[in-house]
């Protein structure tokens, strides 16, 4: 009955193609993003921004990023946390430098070096495939976060190695370091999250994302139909790591306020391809959709033994999670390999045809 | 700069020929346990296209349990047993609940699978068997613990006797796994599946026996390993990431093969203590393990995208 699209006529071409073809998604759409920026602010406590707010979105950019590499493009990555790394090197070294610089900028522009880094190690795909090029995309990981641990410049030589967020503020308001408060950092996330998100829905529409999906779905079929792999692989590597890279800066300026190299190890980029794929490979929404589980399911799962009133340890709380973690991700893929993205696209047809299924 | 690279190194080298030996072996040791990781992961990538991230942590698992059950009094064979009992368990659970449901799905998703099946195996032998670090019962299994002095050219070779044991051990383990692989019914069938599953399928193999056999397999050649290792350095969580070093071994030697799982692991154990020992150490600042193993087959890699021993890659379209 809501879900309905009978009435909706498209009567040209570019209302067929249009971002939203039925009225009801763009209406659920604006409602999410008016609870986004204003409902969700208003009630959030400290510590919802902090555990569940801007993790959240930070994490589902970096799966986004991901994403378009393995999901659209289809190499695929397990260096994503070092690539985020690098992005939050990057931002560090720009604002120790130049103090002067705009923040938000400095973020955005921070990207632009993991990008660079990632078609360095994205050339060896243009050679090796599959779970090849997956291992290879571990050199990456290793050794990036190996040089954030040796290469004293990138800390300005601190005696703990870890990079420490400065206070900083951009038209007077303090963004990032202590004295940013939790809503400030919010908005900045949530700011970044939808101008990137709607750059990326637009390049996988476009030329670019159908030729990374030509690339992923048969890479030789698609050179003989004339498409420049060496483009499509590396363009691919270029706009995922930058994505990533921003995520990473948002990361550590945002939420962490502090990193040391061993954050960006591998179980990140381990826990950002879960959300990827459980997401759902190939989409958009199904980014944030694994994000809000990953990263909302330890926190429900670490109260719900103190509602009932169960003794248990916090350290056994956090075994028990990796543990249901590990189960859950069994779970999901075997109810629904393609994701929860499908899982609402299946929702969605039931709905459309509900209460008259014929 | 340049001698430091291309000179200094291989001086050391000629003037402290013991100390070369000394290093070539410990690269050996490690490299045989990277190998027999591998293995495991060769043998079920080759049955079933599984990525089996899992290894690692089947490693661990194997240490644990039976330093576990030998905490509890029963005897250090006993403990054996069972816990290849429990391996076998394991097998036969990995395959009913997870592997048997996602039959014919992308390999990433089977890769996904393994992942969420180390999680749920770290949760568990953290829960069992708590975090910290146990010494593995060398001596309860027979394992000598004492060390061979050798004096070659009048220096000082030291090769510690669970070392010896552990490759000779690994050795036969090799040959066992070879031989009834090419030998017997079972391990002809495990090989026509690798080569194609219909035509399997279609003369009668059993493609869930076979699936638990293979499993199980791999949990043999994990114990074996967390038995090796844990004499080593302990038994902890932290073994697992000795199975991020299989990786590359695999890389090196091409998924499917287990002579390229074995001597690319030589390779990698005594490359890396090479380089990190004389290059890693003097030029980088050290630590350099974590990351030339995967540098290196990287630069292989290029060369010969299927491994050194891999299949051919043919692509059709």
């Amino acid at each position: 009955m809501l879900y309905r699209t009978a009435g909706q006529f498209k009567t040209s071409y570019q209302a067929d193609q249009a971002l939203f073809p039925v009225r009801q998604d763009a209406v659920l759409l604006g409602l999410i993003l008016i609870f986004a920026w204003l409902v969700a602010p208003l009630l959030a406590s400290e510590f919802a921004f902090q555990t569940l707010l801007i993790p959240i979105l930070i994490y589902s950019l970096a799966a986004l990023g991901l994403n378009l590499l393995t999901g659209f493009a289809g190499q695929l990555s397990l260096g994503t946390a070092a690539f985020m790394g690098v992005g939050a090197y990057a931002c560090y070294k720009m604002v120790t430098l130049m103090p002067w610089l705009n923040p938000v900028v400095a973020i955005l522009m921070s990207g632009a070096f993991s990008a660079g880094v990632g078609v360095a190690f994205g050339i060896p795909s243009l050679r090796i495939k599959g779970f090849y090029l997956a291992i290879a995309t571990l050199a990456a990981q290793f050794f990036l976060v190996w040089l954030f641990e040796k290469w004293g410049w990138l800390y300005n030589y601190n005696a703990s190695g870890a990079i420490q967020v400065p206070n900083l503020t951009m038209f007077g308001v303090y963004v990032a370091g202590p004295q940013a408060s939790s809503m400030v950092q919010y908005y900045v996330v949530l700011g970044v999250v939808t101008l990137l998100t709607l750059v990326c829905i637009n390049l996988t529409r476009g030329t670019l994302g159908r030729t990374w999906k030509a690339t992923r779905d048969m890479d030789i079929a698609a050179e003989l139909i004339g498409i420049n792999l060496m483009r499509s692989k590396l363009t691919a590597f270029a706009v995922s790591s930058y994505v990533v890279g921003v995520a990473g800066a948002l990361f550590v300026f945002m939420w962490r306020g502090a990193a040391e190299p061993n954050l960006f190890d591998i179980p990140l980029s381990f826990r950002i391809l879960f959300i990827a794929i459980i997401g759902g490979l190939g989409s958009i929404m199904g980014n944030y959709l694994g994000a809000i589980l990953i990263v909302g399911l330890p926190v429900v799962l670490g109260t719900v033994p103190e509602a009932l009133g169960i003794p248990i340890s916090s350290a056994m709380v956090e075994h028990l999670n990796v543990m249901i973690v590990g189960a859950l991700i069994v779970f999901f893929l075997i109810i629904e390999p393609h994701g929860l993205a499908r899982l609402w696209a299946l929702i969605r047809e039931k709905l459309i045809i509900w209460p008259f299924p014929h | 700069m340049l001698k430091d690279i291309f000179i200094t190194p291989f001086v050391d080298m000629v003037e402290a020929p013991d100390f070369l030996l000394q290093v070539l072996w410990e690269g050996l040791v490690s490299g045989i346990l990277y190998a027999l990781i591998a293995l495991g992961f060769v043998l079920i990538f080759r049955s079933s296209r599984i990525f089996n991230f899992a290894q690692g942590i089947m490693v661990v698992f194997a240490a644990l349990t039976l330093v576990g059950l030998h905490a509890m009094g029963i005897p250090a064979w006993i403990c054996v047993i069972l816990t290849l009992g429990v391996m076998f368990v394991l097998a036969l659970s990995i395959e009913r609940v997870v592997l048997r449901p996602l039959v014919g799905q992308p390999d990433i998703i089977l890769f996904m699978a393994t992942i969420g099946i180390t999680l749920f195996l770290i949760g568990l032998g953290e829960i069992i068997f708590g975090g910290e670090n146990k010494v593995m019962i060398t001596e309860e299994l027979g394992i000598p613990t004492g060390s061979l002095v050798l004096e070659p050219w009048g220096g000082l070779l030291i090769l510690e006797q669970k070392d010896i044991t552990a490759v000779i051990v690994a050795g036969l383990l090799v040959v066992a796994l070879l031989a009834f692989l090419t030998k017997t019914r079972m391990g002809r069938a495990i090989r026509a599946l690798g080569d194609d599953h219909q035509a399997a399928l279609s003369v009668g193999i059993s493609l869930q026996q076979i699936w638990v056999l293979v499993w199980f397999i791999a949990g043999i050649i994990a114990l074996v390993t967390g038995i090796a290792w844990g004499a080593r350095a302990g038994v902890s969580f932290a073994l697992e990431v000795i199975a991020y070093k299989a990786l590359p071994v695999l890389m090196l030697g091409g998924l499917e093969s287990i002579t390229g799982a074995i001597i690319g692991g030589l390779m990698i154990g005594m490359l890396e203590k090479l380089f990190e020992i004389y290059w890693g150490q003097p030029l980088l600042g050290g630590n350099t393990e974590t990351w030339f193993a995967f540098v290196l087959a990287l630069i292989v890699l290029l060369f010969r995208p299927q491994g050194l021993f891999g299949e051919r890659i043919i692509e059709r379209v």
